[in-house]
This record gives structure tokens, sequence and C-alpha cells, in this order.
């Protein structure tokens, strides 16, 4: 396999590190040290590689942001005005034929234990392991060849049974790293050898022509996985768009963010997310304008602050401040983003990919019952989603991708929990999806430091859903070529 | 540098009282100014004193006793919680706002995003008070100090499951998070040496009867361990001790304040070179001197080097308008991403960019809206309508206004409110 960088990412290794295991700190020590001043002439390039880098080293969570956006010499001439991009779906993007490709990325954050999600249990290895965190045979929701859906999956299981649940099995990369953050880190750069700044969708990004409109982050800042070099993808949040204080002070607004290029690289981008915001808060309105408003669990009004929690998020009500303290919280985070995404998409948006995600998997006490919250949350959000899609074409070409930074030990600790592993299972759904098993099952006896080992490379997964449902060249994103896998 | 009391030196005070406080009011950068600006780090540093933030004490915080088992006693106990939950965040807004100490309430909030902690998991607001008051006492003092403290405090215990880490099987969740993320960084420690430290911390536990930290020596694996080099019949202190004295520690330590101080660098930059003598075994405070006196600190990659956090945002412009800090802040705080008490994740917030969505273009605007509204403007009214601009930038402690900004401003000046409020989210205050 050619490891190399894609050609849209340039070199991003810390100078004097070695690969891997001694990379990016997850601190605040950036992936790239910005150069020295005077160091060599700074293209605009070079700026936005570094202040990226600052970004992602940073971020730590997997959550990082925003490269400044290069103006593609296909965008709309009147961008950053905002007064003439009124046509349905985006300033510089035709509408989508029925059925082409949309991406939904749905990431569990914490690490979700595979082992207790596609549950081996008829493998007395699992049940020895596992001990009292073991689920049984007659508890799981059955797949065949000995293996079952956690018992919260009761959707996933219908759509299972309906051939559009695709189960890709022992899903990970070579020298699994255990920290949360490096670990996402890689899962959304699609690099694992070493720090990369951008993403894998972010990359495929930056081969499209730019329009805000084209990827969302629902939630309040943008995952790794959707950020490229040279542009990347909008966030929004669940809620109200409008820009407050009417139409006087959205057009001054739209002219202050329209301003100089001069300025540092840092003040570039707050610009360049205020007047992206003006198109994304005038498109994106008009879209949802034309669907009916929510119905699913999550409501509207839900702000997505939590979402990459990387410990257990208890049921409990969030301690909102006045007015929300007295609605119960109960309420299904990932549903409302899903709804946002159905949304958008039977509303006609242009985007051809979406980030969701839900926290609180992990699990290093206490698992059963809070994994098992967790993914009723996924099930009920996952199928509504699907569901309210139907049969319209425009969602005919959805394929929801739902994966974690790795899955967890084999054997239980002490806590009733697990600590982090290795390998997992990915699932991919949609209305195009083929259902069944991808993949093999790794082995519960032949371990590596008692994690599984990896049995399909998770760069495949990338390489189809970017031949099959981008249309794009998965090598050059991917930086080799990596078998697909069928599943669509 | 010139006339100590020249623009130039006002320029750095007025920066360096941005990022060792929440900004300078005009009153206090005129007041700091004639004496230049080491005499300004030594004003700033000069916490002992007494803080006119005390005037506001904080309201009394508890666990819950539920009486029985029944729904409406838990019912009620979530209720309180609830109610605790906003106080604890109000009461730490106006904290900020109203300090005279403006470091120690920026040391906080730069352990709290370092040592991060969730009241998502951790549920009592008492516990998440205690620690918040453990960053306050102990923020500037040694790090050992402030490590320990903080890894025995309930809301640690509760956070990375130190409460139900007993030997045979060891969680291993402090132990891990305890190297990569508070002490030493990714790189400088090796999977078992995870393995051994989760096996120094077991046994640590939290007593619920008394909300404090036990030793259970029955769950303490008693064997021999090797952590980093060293072998022996390690306990919790042992490991902490061990990690924070490595030199991997004091870079890291370094690293991490510089680039939240002055702008991001990893823990190879030369001035973490620079700066590791000043820490020398934990020194937070002397390290936070030498890095306000650091030359890079003053530099342009240090001015433009930082997005101000959402709470940073917040804190500043209260106080530069002369606001209190309502319950409506916390909300605002929330659609802007970065609530208290409430990381997104044991890693802390990401820093600039992050900060710099759409979504948090979109929240920023609304949230400057509502402060521009209830802000007394009746100064910037009775100012020249060509002044305003000026008259703004100083308000907010920003040097000046770009030709671009100054425009866009310009055109607003007729109307106060819609003035500050796009000086609110102008690029000049947001990154500095």
């Amino acid at each position: 396999v050619d490891d190399s960088l894609p050609p849209a990412d340039p070199p991003a290794d810390p100078p004097g590190e070695a690969p891997d295991q001694a990379a990016v700190p997850a601190d605040a020590g950036p992936a790239v040290p910005p150069p020295a001043p005077g160091a060599r002439s700074l293209s605009r390039r070079t700026v936005l590689v570094a202040l990226a880098g600052s970004a992602a080293a940073a971020a730590g969570a997997g959550w990082v942001l925003l490269p400044d956006r290069r103006r593609a010499s296909t965008a709309s001439p009147d961008r950053g005005s905002g007064s003439a991009t009124a046509s349905l779906g985006g300033s510089s993007s035709a509408p989508l034929r029925p059925g082409e490709g949309i991406v939904v990325l749905l990431t569990l954050y914490g690490g979700n234990d595979g082992l207790n999600t596609v549950v081996p249990a008829g493998d007395p290895a699992y049940l020895q392991g596992r001990g009292a965190l073991a689920y049984q045979a007659a508890d799981v929701l059955p797949l065949g060849e000995g293996l079952g859906l956690n018992p919260s999956l009761t959707g996933l299981k219908a759509l299972w049974d309906d051939h559009r649940l695709a189960v890709v099995r022992g899903v990970g990369y070579p020298n699994p790293n255990r920290s949360h953050f490096r670990s996402m880190d890689i899962w959304q750069s699609a690099v694992p050898d070493r720090p990369v700044i951008t993403g894998w969708l972010g990359r495929w990004l930056d081969t499209q022509p730019h329009d805000p409109m084209r990827a969302i982050a629902v939630g309040g800042s943008v995952p790794l996985a959707l950020v490229g070099a040279t542009t990347s993808a909008a966030a929004v949040n669940v809620g109200p768009l409008t820009l407050p204080g009417g139409a006087p002070l959205a057009a001054a607004y739209s002219k202050l963010v329209a301003a100089s290029a001069s300025d540092s690289p840092l003040a570039r981008l707050v610009a360049t997310s205020g007047s992206d915001l003006v198109i994304v808060e005038h498109t994106l309105g008009q879209v949802l304008a034309a669907t009916p408003e929510a119905t699913a669990a999550g409501g509207t009004s839900l702000e997505v602050g939590q979402a990459a929690t990387s410990s257990v998020a208890p049921a409990s009500p969030t301690t909102t401040a006045k007015g929300a303290a007295t609605k119960p919280a109960a309420a299904n985070a990932l549903a409302g983003q899903l709804d946002l995404v159905a949304r958008a998409i039977l509303g006609g948006a242009t985007t051809r990919v979406y980030a969701t995600s839900l926290g609180g998997f992990d699990t290093h006490a206490n698992e059963k019952a809070t994994q098992a919250r967790q993914l009723a949350l996924l099930d009920e959000a996952l199928t509504s989603f699907l569901g309210r899609l139907g049969t319209d074409p425009r969602g005919a070409g959805v394929v929801v991708v739902v994966h974690s930074e790795f899955g967890r030990r084999v054997a239980a600790n002490a806590s009733g929990g697990t600590d982090h592993g290795t390998a997992g299972p990915v699932f991919v759904a949609g209305p195009s999806v083929r259902g069944g098993f991808y993949g093999a099952e790794p082995s519960l006896t032949d371990l590596d430091a008692g994690d599984l080992k990896f049995t399909t490379d998770f760069r495949s997964v990338y390489a189809t859903v970017l031949a099959h449902v981008l249309g794009a060249d998965p090598a050059a994103i991917l930086g080799g070529r990596f078998a697909p896998l069928g599943f669509v | 540098m010139g006339d100590p009391a020249g623009p130039d030196v006002r320029s750095d005070i007025a920066h360096l009282g941005r990022r060792l406080g929440f900004g300078l009011r005009p009153s206090e950068l005129d007041a700091l100014a004639p004496g230049g600006y080491e005499a300004a780090v030594e004003d700033l540093l000069a916490v002992s004193g007494p803080d006119a933030a005390d005037a506001n004490p904080a309201p009394a915080f508890s666990v819950p006793r539920v009486a029985g088992t029944s729904v409406e006693a838990r019912q009620a106990a979530e209720a309180d919680r609830r109610r605790q939950s906003v106080e604890l965040v109000t009461w730490w807004l106006r904290r900020m706002v109203a300090t005279s100490l403006p470091l120690v309430e920026k040391m906080v909030l730069l352990w709290h995003g370092h040592f991060a902690t969730s009241i998502q998991k951790v549920r009592e607001p008492l516990y998440m008070y205690d620690q918040n008051q453990i960053l306050r006492s102990s923020g500037l003092g040694r790090f050992t100090d402030l490590t320990m403290a903080v890894a025995k405090d309930p809301a640690m215990l509760v956070w990375l499951d130190s409460n139900s880490n007993v030997k045979g099987h060891p969680n291993e969740n402090f132990a891990r998070e305890l190297m990569e993320l508070f002490t030493l960084g990714i790189g400088n420690y090796s999977e078992d040496d995870v393995k051994e430290a989760a096996r120094c911390f077991t046994g640590w536990g939290l007593d619920r009867a008394s909300d404090s930290f036990v030793f259970r020596p029955r769950q303490h694996d008693d064997g021999a361990k090797t952590l980093l080099g060293r072998t022996g019949d390690l306990s919790g202190e042992d490991a902490i001790t061990l990690v924070t004295g490595l030199a991997a520690s004091a870079r890291f330590v370094v690293g991490r304040l510089w680039s939240h101080l002055a702008y991001p660098v990893a823990t190879t930059d030369p001035v973490v070179d620079d700066l590791v003598g000043a820490y020398g075994h934990g020194d937070v405070a002397a390290l936070v001197k030498a890095i306000a006196l650091h030359p890079r600190f003053r530099s342009a990659d240090a001015r433009n080097g930082l997005v101000k956090q959402p709470i940073e945002w917040m804190i500043g412009s209260l106080r530069a308008l002369g606001l209190p800090a309502d319950t409506r802040a916390g909300a605002d705080l929330r659609s802007l991403g970065q609530t208290p008490f409430e990381p997104p994740s044991v890693g802390g917030w990401p820093q600039n960019a992050y900060w710099l969505s759409t979504a948090s273009a979109l929240a920023r605007l609304r949230s400057a809206t509502r402060l521009a509204g209830l802000a007394d403007l009746s100064a910037l009214t009775s100012t020249a309508e060509a002044d305003r601009p000026a008259a703004v930038a100083r308000l907010l402690g920003v040097d000046a206004w770009s030709a671009a900004t100054a425009s866009a401003l310009s055109d607003a000046a007729a109307n106060p409110k819609a003035l500050v409020a796009l000086a609110l989210v102008s690029a000049e205050y947001v990154v500095n």
C-alpha cells in the first residue's frame, strides 16, 4: 500500500519527531509549528497549513477547525455580500440529481465497545473475557455467523433484515493508538502513521469548487474529517438560523466580514466564517423553510454542545441556564442533528456531505447500562432518519457511515467497564446500501496485548464511499489504493 | 520602546492585560501605563491581596441527600442539582467579571481546560465547586501540588473513575489521561506505563459520606510496579510525584501555558527551552512571569496568535461594558460552545480556529447584539459620530481598527448599539 500523503496535503511531520507513537501531543502543541518569521516567504497556502496545524493539534478532541478558504474561481462573484444568493441550493452548485450520493458521517465519540455492539455472544472467549459485562446469546438480536446486535439496536436489526444495513467487521488500522484524541484524528484524517491537518472528506472538498453549502457539520464546530487544506465545511447548530438585528445589522455585518485579506490568518478566518455564515444562513434558511418542522425526538431547539464528550453523559437533564432548566433534557440530541440533515436533504440542499455525532461511549465503568442507553439513542435517531427519507428520490443516494475512534479491551476491568482497545465494527446504512457482513470477525484468542487485531483497513470503507457515493478517485484522496468493499 | 508611557507601552500593557486577565478597562490601563511594562507585569502577578470578587460570596453548595428511593425524592434531588448548577455557573462568571485579581481567575479557567472535568458525569455541583476552588488556591503554586490536589478531589475521582479502580483488573482511565493530557503528553510514556500507573492508583476512592478522598488499602495493588523506568511498590502519590518531576513534564507544562497565554506551540519549540529554567521544579507563578517577560510574548505572532475563547470574550465584554453576569450569560456561553464546568471532553476546549466556524460566528453575533442592547452607551451617544469607532476601540481595549473594519463601523456609527455589536464580533476584538 502506498501510504504517501495525498497530493492535496502538504508534508506535515513535526520536525525531529518519530512518526506515529511520538506524534502530535494532544495538548496545545501544533502538528506543524508555525513557520518561523522570516524563515521563508509565506505563501498563502503555507500560512493556511501552519494555521490549521496549530488548530489540529490544539484541538485534541478531534474537533478541529477551518483553515482559511480559497475562493474558488467558480464561486459566485457576489460571495460575501449575501445579497444575490437566492437561488435554491446555493450560490455555485446545481441542484443534486435524484439519487446522487450524499454522505452522512455519524461519529461515536469516546470509543464505542464494538464487542458489545456486534456481539460474539456464542464465543466462550467473549463470555470469559467479559464476565458480568457479557451479553448472552439469548439476549442479542441474531445476525448469523455467531453474532448478534446489542439488544438496544432493534431498529438496526430491522434494517439488517431488510438488507439495508452493512456491518463491516474488525475495522482498524496498523499500530493502533489508544489515545482518544490521536486515534480519532487518525480515523478522521485517514492517515494512520503521522499527523496531518486535513481530513479525508476535507481533501475531497478541496477538489470541488468552493461552496459553503457543499459540506455541513451539524454542531458548533467542524470535525477534522471535514477540514481540507483550502476549504472546509460550514458548521450549523440545530436551532434558528436567522441573523439577529434585522436587515440593517445584517447588511453592516456583511460589510464587516468582507474584510481585506491583509489581516492575520486568524483574522481572515473571522472574516471567512462570517461571510460563509451569510451565505449559509440565506441558502439553508430557504431550504429548511421548504420542509416541515421537526417531529423527531430531538426537536429543533437543541444546541449541540456536548457531542464530543469523552466520558459518560448521564441521562440526567443537562444543566442549562434559566429557561431551559424546566425542560426535560431526555431529548435525543443526535435525533435533532439528523432531523436537520433530513430536512436539508428533503428540501433540496446541494450538500453532499454531512457530519453528525454522539458522545458518551467512554465506558471505563458501569458500561452495560450506559452503552445500552447510548446505543438506543443511536438506534432511535438513525432509524427515524432513514424512515423520514423513505422513498423520496432526494434521499435515495444517502449513505450513513457510523464509526468510533476505537473499540475496547476484550477483558473487562473490575469497574464493570472496559478500557481503550483497538478494532471495531462500522455500520453503513441507507436506501441504496447492500446489507450484510463485510470483512472478517477478529479472533478473540489471537490477540495483540489483549486487544483485537484488525481485519479490515478503515481506508477500505472510505475508498468505497469516495468512489461509489461521491464519485471521486479514492487513491488521490487516501494516498493509496484500498480494496473497495461493495456495500454500495 | 521609548517613552515608558508612550503608545507602544500602552499597547503592550493592554495585550498583557488581555492575556493575563480578561482585558483592562480604560481606567485600569490609564493607571498602569505610566509605570511601564515590567511594573505592570508585577502588578498583575501580585495576587496575595483581597479580591473584590469576594464581596459576592459563593452560594452554599451541597450534595442533595435522597430520602428514600421514591421517584419523587430522586426528582427533587435532581431539580436541586439543576438549580445549584445554574448558580454555580453564574457565581463563577460573576466572579470573573468582578475580580480585582484577574490573573487568578484566568489561571482557574486555564487549569479548568487543562484538568478538564465535566459536571455531565460528575453530576454534583459541590464537587465541581470544590475543584474550582482548588484551581483558584493552587493555580499559581507548585504544579505537583496542584496535580495531586486535583487528582484526589471528588470531581476527578468520579470523572476518571479512580473511585472504582481496584486491584486485579485496574481501571486505566485516570492513569492514561494523567500522563497523556495532564502531565507528560503523548509520546512520553508507553502502553505498559499506562497499565502500571493504573495499578499505582488502585484503592483510591471517594467516600460519599464525607464527600472526600479515601484510600482503601485492601483494594490497593501493593506489588512491585515499573513506571517510567522506576520500580517499587509505588503508590498513587508516588506516581504523580514521579511523572510531574520528569523533564518531559516540564516541557509539556511550559508548552501548554505558553500556548494558552501567547500562541500555540509544540513542546519542541525553542521558546520552551527558554522557559523551562524559570519553571524549575514546577513553579507556575515564576513560569507565568517569565512568559510575560519573554520577548516573543509581545511579538506580532503573539498579538495575532489567539482567538478569545467564548468565556474570555464574554467576560471581557461584560467588564468593558460595565454589565453584570446574568443567567443569560450562561445560556449565551452554551450557544457559543463553552459552558463552564462542561468541557466537551477530558481533552478540554480546543483553541483558535475551533472558535471560528460559521456556527460560532452566528452565536457570537447574537450574543454581541444582546450585550450591546443591555449596555449603557450614553457616553458613546454623546460622542460625535465620526469619533465613535475610536471611542469603542478605547472602550474594548483595541489598539486600532483596520481600514476595512473602520469603514464598516463608520457606516453603523449612527446607531451606537449596532456599532458596539459589530465591534464585539470584529476580527480586531475576537483575535487578540
